[in-house]
């Protein structure tokens, strides 16, 4: 089954530029794991980026300063180590083993695959594992709802990016599975549910504390951290 | 440029990678200088990524893109460990949970240097403001919603912008296809 809800041009961009934080980034570079589509238009941004890069003006003084560099770097090039060689292209490498769920990079930042996560109780059969970032910016958890349970009503003080990694929800805007994005901002309130069979996993990052519409909820969710 | 990096992969051709460094050098240069303290530093940077260029030429993928993108994601991703305390997480082509690519097309290699040639000439096209707006946001590392403040313009039209420029390239690279089905 194929990806439907793609990261948009703008996350992408930012991505490309090396702009996004890495709470976001987690995200997109998890997306384009699961989404060969998107991993196209990666690669037409960054050709757009070397094209501007290509069609930079240099200066005199820039032009003067090239013989300087390029004798620095013959320097460097004859005590260079042995260069690298090409990696052969080939599966080999991942046969024997059993295919992961959460892909990488998001499998390195959790420590481990779905069946070796140690879950925190959040509460109606949910649960959740934070994850640590450098970015002081965004807040980023693995979440796990129960099939055929709701997530609690809620808006967003800003925005909330969600990757569906097993199983599938819905909500106001959509069905999201395996691999789909949703990119929430403020306007958005919405009650996912995860749907039947399966337990929904996903990778939710958002840059301020839910919303939610129930005031006990509201009450105890500094206590849960979410 | 690509023959000149398949020579330097090959045969470690140093007069390819001379020609190949006078040409990326001052640019590449001047990338890092936007984010660097002084041009020392930015040349010191400079010179991490074409050395990086010069050791890991047999590693590039003529199919999967051409030599300036490939360039630039190498000063990328060094200017981001130097000057960024948070990572940019990355997807990892030999991970068992990878998707891979759809079944390639017969010359990759010949579509992707003809659409880079559409996309450098689709670049120059684009209205001043769109390309302003990459151009800020490639070489100043800055994020769609910070260029929204610097240019105190409101974050909807920044996003439409991105996407108005995107639209055209994408509008450029699918005239080709047609071309080719015709
Ligand atoms: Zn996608
Ligand atoms: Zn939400």
């Amino acid at each position: 089954m194929s990806v439907r809800h793609h990261v948009s041009d703008e996350l992408l961009l930012d991505y490309a530029s090396g702009s996004l934080s890495e709470g976001w980034g987690l995200a997109v570079a998890t997306h384009l794991a699961l989404c060969p589509e998107c991993r196209v238009r990666l690669g037409r941004i960054e050709a757009a980026a070397g094209a501007l890069m290509d069609a930079d003006d240099v200066t005199d003084a820039q032009a003067a300063s090239v013989d300087a560099s390029w004798a620095a770097m013959q320097a460097r090039m004859a005590e260079a180590d042995a260069p690298a060689t090409a990696k052969t292209r080939s599966s080999t490498q991942t046969m024997g083993r059993p295919a992961a769920i959460l892909p990488e990079p998001l499998r390195s930042y959790v420590g481990g695959d779905v069946g070796e996560l140690k879950w925190k109780a959040l509460g109606r059969g949910a649960y959740h594992i934070p994850i640590r970032t450098n970015d002081g910016e965004t807040s980023v958890r693995l979440l796990r709802i129960p099939a055929g349970k709701p997530v609690p009503e809620h808006t967003h003080g800003g925005r909330e990016l969600t990757l569906v990694l097993a199983g599938s929800f819905h909500d106001e805007t959509g069905r999201f599975g395996r691999g789909d994005l949703e990119d929430a901002d403020s306007s958005l309130e919405h009650q996912p549910i995860a749907d039947e069979g399966e337990d929904c996993i996903c990778l939710a990052v958002t840059d301020a504390p839910l919303k939610f519409k129930s005031r006990l909820l509201r009450i105890i969710q500094p206590v849960l951290g979410i | 440029m690509s023959h000149l990096l398949a020579a330097v992969a090959r045969d470690r051709d140093k007069e390819a990678f001379e020609t190949l460094f006078r040409h990326y050098a001052p640019r590449v240069k001047a990338y890092m200088a936007r984010q660097a303290r002084d041009s020392q530093a930015a040349e010191e940077l400079m010179q991490e990524t074409m050395m990086a260029v010069w050791n890991k030429a047999a590693l590039f993928d003529p199919e999967r893109g051409n030599v300036s993108a490939w360039i630039f994601t190498i000063a990328r991703n060094l200017r981001v460990s130097a000057y960024r305390k948070d990572r940019r997480p990355e997807f990892d082509p030999q991970d068992p949970a990878f998707v891979p690519d759809d079944v390639p097309s017969a010359d990759e290699e010949y579509q992707s240097r003809q659409e880079a040639e559409r996309l450098r000439i689709a670049m120059q096209d684009l209205p001043s403001e769109q390309r302003e707006l990459l151009q800020l946001s490639f070489f100043n590392e800055v994020s769609h919603s910070t260029i929204a403040k610097d240019l105190n313009l409101p974050l909807g039209t920044v996003k439409s912008r991105i996407r108005m420029a995107f639209a055209k390239l994408r509008a450029a690279l699918d005239d080709r296809l047609m071309e080719d089905h015709r």
